[in-house]
C-alpha cells in the first residue's frame, strides 16, 4: 500500500467525514485513519478536534498518537491542527484548571472573557499577518467559520500568520515551518476553506 | 468582526423538501441537496433542516440525507425534528451534520442537553424554544414554552427555560415566536431582545420575517446573532443574497 497524501487522524473525536469530503472537493484524496501504520507513513497529517481540550488530549494519548504526532511533526511532516487540534499544538490550556498539550508550539490556550458571547459562533475575518503557503490564492480578510470558546496565545509572535478580532485580537492561523494550525473550520468555510485545504495538501519539503 | 448570520431552513419529509406551513398542506418541493447547494451559492451562512418524517425508519432516512448534504455543501448545517436521545444525536453528527436542535425532548428530559454537550461539545447542541405570549397585547407578562410542534403548552416561562438550557450546556438558542410565525408581520422583537439579554450564548431569531427591514430589526433591535427563515426563501420572495446586501448597506456586518 502506498503512503496516503493526507491522513486525518481518527482518535474517536469529531466530525471527520466533513474534513475528508472537503479535501476531496478541493482536489485531494484524504484518508481517515486510526491506524498507527497509516498515520506513520502518510505524507501529511491533519489533527482535528472538537469539544474539551483535556478529553481530546486524553483520547490522543490513549492511542499513543501524541508521540506519533510529535515525532512526525518534528521530522518535518506537514501537520494541520484544526480548531481544538490547533490548540493542542501548544504547551497547555487553562480549560478545567490546566491540561497539557503537545508542546510543538510555545504558548497557552485561554478562555474568552465572559463579557463576550461564548462560544464565538459564526463567520469572522482573518487578517493575514505574514505570508505562508496556506494563504496562497486566499484574499485578505476572507471570512471563515469559527466555533470555539478558547483561543491560542502563542509565546513567539513570529508563528502568528493570521489574526481575528473577537473582543480582542487573537491568533487564528499559526505556523512554524510545516507545523500549522487554524482555529476555524476550513471544511465548513466554503471556497476559502477549500482553498486552504488544497494549499495544505500541496505543502511539501520546500515549505519547511 | 464576527458577522451576523442568515440561515435558510428546509422542511424535510422522507428525504424530500416539502413546502407548507409546518404540518399543513405539504407539497413536494424537490431534492434537499439541490436546494442546499442553491442557498449555499446565494451566500447562506448556515443551513437548517427540520425533519418531519414520521416513520420507524426515520433515523436511517435522516442519516442518508445528512450524508448526501455533507458530501456537497461546505458550510455548517443543523438538523432537528424529533431527535430525543444521545443515539439520535450521534447518528446525525456522525453522518456529517454540525449541530442538532433539540426541542420537545429537551423540555421532557432537560438532562439530554448536558449529556449531548458533554459527549459532543456545547457547540453542537442547539436548544429550540417555541414561545407564545401569555397576553398577545402585553409582552410584560412574558412568554410560555410550547412543545410538540406548538401543540402543547408546557406552561414554563421562556426566559427561565432559555437561561436553564444555557446552564445545562446549550451552545445556541433557536427562538421561534409562535405569535409571529407565519404572519410575515415581523419578529417578536421584545421576545428576541429579552432572551438575547438573558443569556450569554448566541440567539437565532425565527418566525415572522416578511420584509427586509424585519431582518434588520431582529439583529439590531432584537440583538439576535442570527436570523432563520423558511417560507420567505422557499417561495422566492427574497434571495439570501438580497437580504444580505440590504443588511450590509445598513451597516450590519455580513460575510
Amino acid at each position: 500500500m502506498s503512503a496516503a497524501e493526507v491522513a486525518i487522524i481518527d482518535y474517536g473525536v469529531g466530525n471527520l467525514r466533513s474534513v475528508e469530503k472537503a479535501f476531496r472537493a478541493s482536489g485531494y484524496e484524504a484518508v481517515v485513519s486510526g491506524d498507527a501504520g497509516v498515520l506513520g507513513a502518510a505524507r501529511r497529517l491533519v489533527l482535528p478536534g472538537v469539544g474539551a481540550f483535556g478529553a481530546c488530549m486524553n483520547a490522543l494519548r490513549e492511542r499513543g498518537f501524541d508521540r506519533l504526532v510529535r515525532e512526525r511533526a518534528r521530522a518535518g511532516t506537514p501537520l494541520l491542527g484544526v480548531c481544538v487540534g490547533m490548540q493542542m499544538l501548544f504547551d497547555e490550556s487553562e480549560e478545567f484548571g490546566r491540561s497539557e498539550g503537545l508542546g510543538l508550539l510555545g504558548g497557552r490556550v485561554r478562555r474568552f472573557p465572559d463579557t463576550l458571547l461564548v462560544p464565538q459562533t459564526g463567520w469572522n475575518q482573518v487578517e493575514q499577518k505574514s505570508a505562508h503557503a496556506l494563504f496562497e490564492g486566499i484574499e485578505a480578510n476572507s471570512f471563515f467559520y469559527f466555533v470555539h470558546s478558547y483561543y491560542c496565545e502563542p509565546h513567539e509572535p513570529e508563528v502568528v500568520r493570521g489574526e481575528t478580532e473577537y473582543g480582542a485580537t487573537y491568533a487564528s492561523v499559526v505556523a512554524r515551518g510545516a507545523i500549522c494550525g487554524v482555529q476555524f473550520h476550513p471544511e465548513k468555510s466554503q471556497a476559502a476553506g477549500l482553498r486552504l485545504l488544497r494549499n495544505f495538501a500541496g505543502l511539501g519539503a520546500r515549505d519547511r | 468582526m464576527l458577522a451576523k448570520r442568515i440561515i435558510p431552513c428546509l422542511d424535510i419529509d422522507h428525504g424530500r423538501v416539502v413546502k407548507g406551513i409546518r404540518f399543513a398542506s405539504l407539497v413536494d418541493a424537490g431534492d434537499p441537496v439541490e436546494q442546499a447547494k442553491r442557498y449555499d451559492a446565494e451566500g447562506a451562512d448556515e443551513l437548517a433542516f427540520l425533519d418531519i418524517t414520521a416513520s420507524s425508519g426515520k433515523r436511517a432516512i435522516v442519516a442518508d440525507l445528512v450524508r448526501r448534504v455533507a458530501d456537497e455543501v461546505f458550510i455548517p448545517f443543523t438538523v432537528g425534528g424529533g431527535l430525543g436521545t444521545l443515539e439520535d444525536i450521534r447518528a446525525v453528527l456522525r453522518s456529517g451534520a454540525d449541530k442538532v436542535t433539540l426541542n420537545t425532548a429537551a423540555v421532557e428530559r432537560p438532562e439530554v442537553i448536558g449529556e449531548g454537550a458533554e459527549t459532543f461539545g456545547s457547540q453542537c447542541i442547539v436548544v429550540a424554544i417555541d414561545a407564545r405570549r401569555r397576553d398577545a397585547a402585553d409582552a410584560g407578562v412574558g412568554w410560555e414554552v410550547f412543545t410538540h410542534g406548538g401543540r402543547r403548552n408546557k406552561g414554563w416561562d421562556a426566559l427561565e427555560w432559555a437561561t436553564r438550557a444555557e446552564r445545562l450546556g446549550a451552545g445556541e438558542i433557536l427562538l421561534t415566536s409562535m405569535d409571529a410565525d407565519g404572519t410575515r408581520g415581523g419578529f417578536d422583537l421584545e421576545l428576541t431582545r429579552a432572551v438575547a439579554d438573558a443569556v450569554r450564548i448566541p440567539v437565532i431569531a425565527s418566525g415572522g420575517a416578511g420584509t427586509l427591514e424585519h431582518f434588520y430589526d431582529a439583529l439590531a433591535v432584537g440583538r439576535a446573532s442570527a436570523v432563520l427563515a423558511a417560507s420567505l426563501f422557499h417561495f422566492g420572495e427574497y434571495k439570501v443574497s438580497e437580504v444580505k446586501n440590504y443588511l450590509r448597506a445598513r451597516g450590519v456586518v455580513m460575510r
